[in-house]
């Protein structure tokens, strides 16, 4: 059972001091640093961050409840609301004055709902008539207000990932204004309403800022909102919409996930994955937007996967109530104290820890039976090499009846990715080398996801062992590397030389030459030299195979050379100048290689024959018909002598 | 340029061959006096008076054993008599063949090839045979000479009908395959439709795929491949063919090509049923024996066709095969061998289309690679199920043979070029284990110009492959 949990608590939390009535816990979500503020911060502040192992200790003056604080990015000012008016700012940077400095509102009657930092020194107050962008000038002391617009905001929500904030404006709080920030600008994008369930009463805010949050999915911008529908109509429970928000245009309503339950939900989203959790089942719902459902066109959502809960947690207890009993203990999961925050961190501010929640992708192998599902899932998962290799080590170990269309899918869907990324590879080498291009942006190298499964990660993992095996018909071997074999080919990837050695060493095991000799008259196994030596190897199990490789290597064009040396092998020492002369490297050859050949046949004539050739060939080149001593033939030319006598030799020709 | 013509019409006399005799014996059968006739296992004509056949049973049997003498362990052929040749083989220990013809040949140079020609005809009679009855031997074993003569008789009465032998030549020597040019995807695409066939009918042990009469993928081995393709060609696809050939689409748009796809999908049986939905329909299939050497299997042989695709599925004997089974072959196969041979004929129309359109070439070839048996002629048309025609004179092809008599003679590799009494030029060249035979038609063409010119066809149309110049 416990190989069902597809989610988990991440091992190494971060660990606070718990909430109490002395101890006030924050959370930054754009630094992702906990703050647990004693007293005001009087007896000290202590910030933990997500990978920092030291934490930042320092305390500050009591000057009234803490309302948020937060660090600006790498932690260079902190800012700190006490006030609705204003807010507070200490420098964290070494060489500057530590002292605080205040900046209130400028909108009056205003009533500041909170603040983000949208980089090191620039900060957006929301207050409940607007929004202020202001620079922070650390050496002054002060604020420079940047941009400043004015709306009634119920209240916000920040991504800090892509720096927008959303404003909930009118009365049922249905209109969100979105803002981006960048670098010093504000830009104000497109408001869209979200379509609430029911209008009961109106002039009065239904739509809570518990329902919605924001996080970025396979790179776009999604606004979650979850939507609670009446017990009372025929809608079978509550669900998600999906709102896309563009940079550029109207926000569109794009997915619908489907619960099918009612109750207490809250959303992740981890490795692009939204999780929904539900309370009262204590389970989570895992959608993704990508995979499609057949029988919708809607873009209509069930879970990818049956709801599971979360794979139980054990907490070691520290600290003085735990003294002597070091045995952890379980967790409380889906606890009503925890706050789930974006895009996958778990808070539990009772007990002082802070998890990741993280997607195991080795249960979803067996929760997900259809395995072209299961390999699209996988391949856009992040660390999903090593699971799509077991996977598909664990498909062909089976063997089933009818599984070979399933594996050409799955081999299809691999080499797909494979070949994306190969193009891609492949534009950016072509655009390096033409230099920097004018006016387009810089190229960016390809990145190599672990959803790249190239050949070798398929031959080291999978199809060596494979066709290792002992308990598998050597049929379905050969099946499954030609399936392989035919979807690189389909999809104009080159095969690489192993996977042909594979494949002919699998036939030769099995005594399959003639289907060899098949492959390689269609040309299935591409030619190559090693591959053409492979075969010559062969010649004597299966005599053919020399023709075969004597014709790969003439198709090759750059193997005359090692023609020649076959043909010698062969004695074929006529055929072997006979074919060099017809490529014009006749000039260019060893005569003694030729000749210590034709002296192996012990064919007189034959000697003779290439003996004149070589003689007329100095003739052409040199004017005399004697060899060189560079050319190491005295001992031919002393046979030639004995067998043919003296005025067997071309005489030089004197001017 | 060389006017296409039948070959069997315009021939001369002296070289229509007939067939006088035709007789399968085992001297062991009779060894003594008065019970020869016992050594008889086959005689056609049958009606030929008993005396006669022991006489000339006996004759053979005389001239085998005195010629033996000479070389132990090449037995003697042929026979060369005035009238007619007898051909002799011993396809397994103790069984002679022996086929008698009557012809007159007058012109000798070509005497040497007719042997070969005839001699190749007398052992596929025993391949042919085999490869549906399975050895001499076996049916010794299983029912003894009864059943033994039974199924010569069964066998043979028929297939002596078949044999026709004015229009043997240097192919039926032979005896090779002609392969479907194909590019590698495709390729590859068949191999994939074969595996997952063989996969989830796991009853089939071998698979071989045609299109357009011409094999694509055999999982026999080479020499059972032989001479089921020999019948496949020659005789079970001359029997169904029918005007269904795709060649006619070679122009038609792609929505014509569909309609005409759809209209023509009749896939179906060319063995066993002929209509899966007849409720008294037989599920037999011709039976063939492979592998006779060593593990001597005996298949059903199931042969199905979708448009130009023909697939032989072979499955063990021992299996029952019935209507469930041909139903779920029908559902599986058919579908995607549709699609396949759609697919096969696209490519294969648009490699038409890229070497441009046919023009008469002023050359004309045999080619032959013993490795691999790949056979490919522009001398001969279709072949059809009575005659092979060819384009050129018969004495043009006797010239073929008799080139291709001197090559068999000389191990090594030669070069022959022949100016033929009508102004053609007739070369021929081997080359390791392949023989090209080019036909020229130029009358005004030197020696050295002709040597160019099939330097020139090696270059074009066998680039790929090595041939020694």
């Amino acid at each position: 059972m416990s190989e069902e949990h597809y989610l988990e608590l991440c091992d190494s939390p971060v660990q606070f001091e718990n909430a109490s009535s002395v101890n006030n816990v924050f959370f930054d979500e754009a630094n992702k640093q906990v703050f647990a503020v004693r007293s005001g911060g009087a007896t000290g502040v202590v910030v933990k961050g997500p990978d920092d192992k030291n934490s930042i200790a320092f305390r500050m003056e009591d000057k009234g409840e803490v309302k948020c604080i937060k660090f600006s990015y790498e932690n260079k000012i902190l800012a700190v609301q006490r006030s609705p008016k204003s807010v507070d700012f200490i420098n964290f940077m070494p060489d500057l004055p530590h002292s605080e400095f205040s900046q209130e509102c400028k909108t009056k009657n205003a009533t500041v709902l909170g603040f983000c930092w949208t980089s090191w020194n620039e900060i957006v107050f929301i207050t409940d008539q607007g929004v202020e962008f202001y620079q922070v000038l650390p050496d002054k002391r002060s604020l420079k207000l940047l941009k400043s617009h004015s709306i009634n905001v119920n209240w916000y929500v920040y991504c800090p990932e892509t720096s927008v904030i959303l404003l909930s404006t009118t009365v049922q709080g249905n209109v969100l204004q979105p803002f981006a920030f960048k670098c010093g600008t504000m830009s104000k994008m497109s408001k869209f309403e979200i379509e609430l369930p029911v209008v009961t009463k109106p002039a009065k805010i239904i739509l809570s800022e518990r329902d919605i949050a924001v996080a970025t999915i396979y790179g776009q911008l999604y606004v979650m909102y979850l939507k609670h529908h009446s017990r009372t109509g025929n809608n079978p429970g509550a669900e998600v919409v999906l709102y896309h928000l563009q940079r550029e245009g109207a926000c569109k309503r794009s997915h619908i996930l489907k619960l099918n339950t009612t109750g207490k939900f809250a959303l992740n989203v981890v490795d692009n994955l939204v999780i929904v959790h539900h309370q009262s089942s204590q389970t989570s719902f895992m959608f993704d937007i990508k995979m499609k459902d057949t029988d919708s066109n809607l873009n209509i959502h069930q879970p990818v996967l049956p709801a599971r809960s979360i794979h139980p947690y054990k907490i070691a207890l520290t600290g003085p109530a735990a003294v002597g009993s070091q045995t952890p203990v379980p967790c409380e999961l889906y606890s009503s104290t925890w706050s789930v925050f974006q895009p996958d961190i778990i808070i539990s501010a009772s007990e002082g820890y802070l998890w990741y929640l993280q997607v195991k992708l080795k249960p979803v192998v067996s929760l997900l039976q259809d395995k072209s599902k299961l390999m699209e899932f996988l391949l856009r998962r992040r660390d999903c090499k090593m699971v799509i290799l077991s996977v598909c080590s664990q498909m062909l170990s089976r063997g089933d009846k009818g599984s070979l269309p399933v594996v050409a899918i799955v081999f299809d869907k691999l080499n797909q990715v494979y070949k994306e990324y190969l193009e891609a590879e492949q534009s950016y080498t072509m655009a390096v080398e033409c230099g920097p291009s004018r006016g387009s942006t810089a190229h960016k190298r390809p990145v190599r996801t672990q959803a790249v499964i190239d050949q070798s990660d398929m031959y080291t993992h999978v199809l060596s062992l494979f066709t290792e095996r002992k308990d598998v018909s050597h049929k379905f071997i050969i099946a499954v590397l030609m399936e392989y074999i035919r979807s690189l080919n389909q999809f104009q990837i080159t095969v690489q030389h192993y996977l042909y050695e594979l494949v002919i060493k699998t036939l030769v095991q099995h005594n399959l030459l003639y289907m060899l000799h098949q492959f390689l008259q269609y040309h299935v196994l591409s030619d190559s030299k090693p591959l053409a030596c492979l075969l010559l190897s062969l010649e004597s199990t299966y005599p053919p195979a020399h023709q075969l490789s004597l014709d790969m290597l003439k198709r090759l064009s750059t193997a005359n050379d090692e023609i020649v040396e076959v043909l010698l092998s062969k004695q074929q020492v006529l055929g072997a100048l006979r074919f060099i002369r017809s490529v014009g490297g006749h000039d260019n050859i060893s005569a003694r290689k030729f000749l210590d050949a034709a002296r192996q046949t012990k064919d007189q004539m034959l000697f003779y024959t290439i003996f004149r050739f070589f003689e007329q060939r100095n003739q052409r080149l040199r004017g005399s018909p004697n060899f060189t001593p560079g050319e190491h033939c005295e001992e031919h030319v002393a046979y030639f002598k004995q067998a043919f006598g003296e005025q067997a030799f071309i005489k030089p020709v004197t001017l | 340029m060389i006017s296409p013509r039948m070959a069997t019409g315009m021939q001369e006399k002296q070289y229509t061959p007939s067939l006088l005799n035709f007789f399968i014996y085992n001297p062991k059968f009779g060894p003594r006096e008065g019970e020869e006739e016992k050594k008889i296992l086959f005689y056609h004509p049958s009606d030929v008076e008993k005396n006669e056949k022991i006489r000339n049973v006996g004759l053979c049997e005389a001239i085998v054993q005195f010629t033996r003498t000479f070389c132990p362990s090449k037995p003697a052929k042929s026979l060369h008599t005035q009238k007619n040749r007898q051909f002799f083989f011993e396809p397994e220990e103790n069984f002679w063949i022996v086929m008698v013809l009557c012809m007159f040949i007058l012109n000798y140079i070509c005497a040497e090839f007719i042997d070969t020609v005839y001699g190749a005809v007398l052992q596929q009679c025993y391949s042919m045979y085999k490869l549906f009855n399975g050895t001499f031997a076996r049916a010794m074993e299983a029912g003894g000479v009864e059943l033994l003569t039974q199924k010569l008789e069964k066998f043979f009465y028929r297939y002596l009908q078949t044999l026709h032998l004015q229009s043997c030549d240097l192919l039926d020597v032979f005896g090779g395959i002609s392969f479907f040019p194909l590019d590698k995807m495709t390729y590859l695409k068949i191999q994939s439709f074969v595996n997952r066939v063989e996969e989830s009918l796991s009853l089939i042990k071998y698979t071989a795929f045609l299109y357009n009469d011409q094999l694509i993928w055999s999982g026999l081995e080479q020499d059972d491949m032989r001479i089921l393709y020999k019948y496949l060609t020659t005789s079970l696809f001359p029997r169904h063919s029918e005007p269904e050939s795709i060649h006619f689409l070679v122009d038609v748009t792609m929505e014509m090509m569909i309609l005409v796809i759809l209209c023509l999908c009749f896939k179906r049986f060319l063995t066993g049923p002929s209509n899966l939905k007849d409720p008294e329909a037989k599920f037999r299939f011709p039976k063939i024996f492979v592998n006779t050497d060593d593990s001597y299997e005996e298949l059903h042989l199931i042969v199905y066709k979708a448009m130009s695709a023909a697939v032989c599925f072979m499955i063990s004997a021992s299996e029952e095969l019935g209507r469930e089974f041909c139903e779920q072959l029908d559902g599986l196969v058919g579908p995607q061998l549709t699609l396949l041979a759609s697919d096969i004929c696209e490519q294969y129309n648009i490699n038409r289309r890229v070497s441009g359109p046919d023009k008469e070439p002023q050359f004309k070839f045999i080619y032959f690679n013993h490795m691999n048996l790949a056979e490919k002629s522009t001398i001969h048309m279709r072949k059809t199920a009575s005659v092979s025609l060819t384009s050129v004179h018969p004495d043009l092809m006797k010239i073929l043979g008799d080139i291709h008599a001197d090559f068999v003679r000389v191990d090594e590799d030669e070069e022959i070029i022949v100016k033929a009494m009508t102004d053609y030029w007739v070369v021929g060249k081997k080359s390791d284990q392949r023989e090209l035979y080019v036909i020229l038609n130029q009358k005004n063409a030197n020696l050295i110009e002709v040597n160019e010119e099939v330097k020139r066809l090696c270059a074009t149309q066998f680039n790929n492959i090595f041939f020694l110049d």
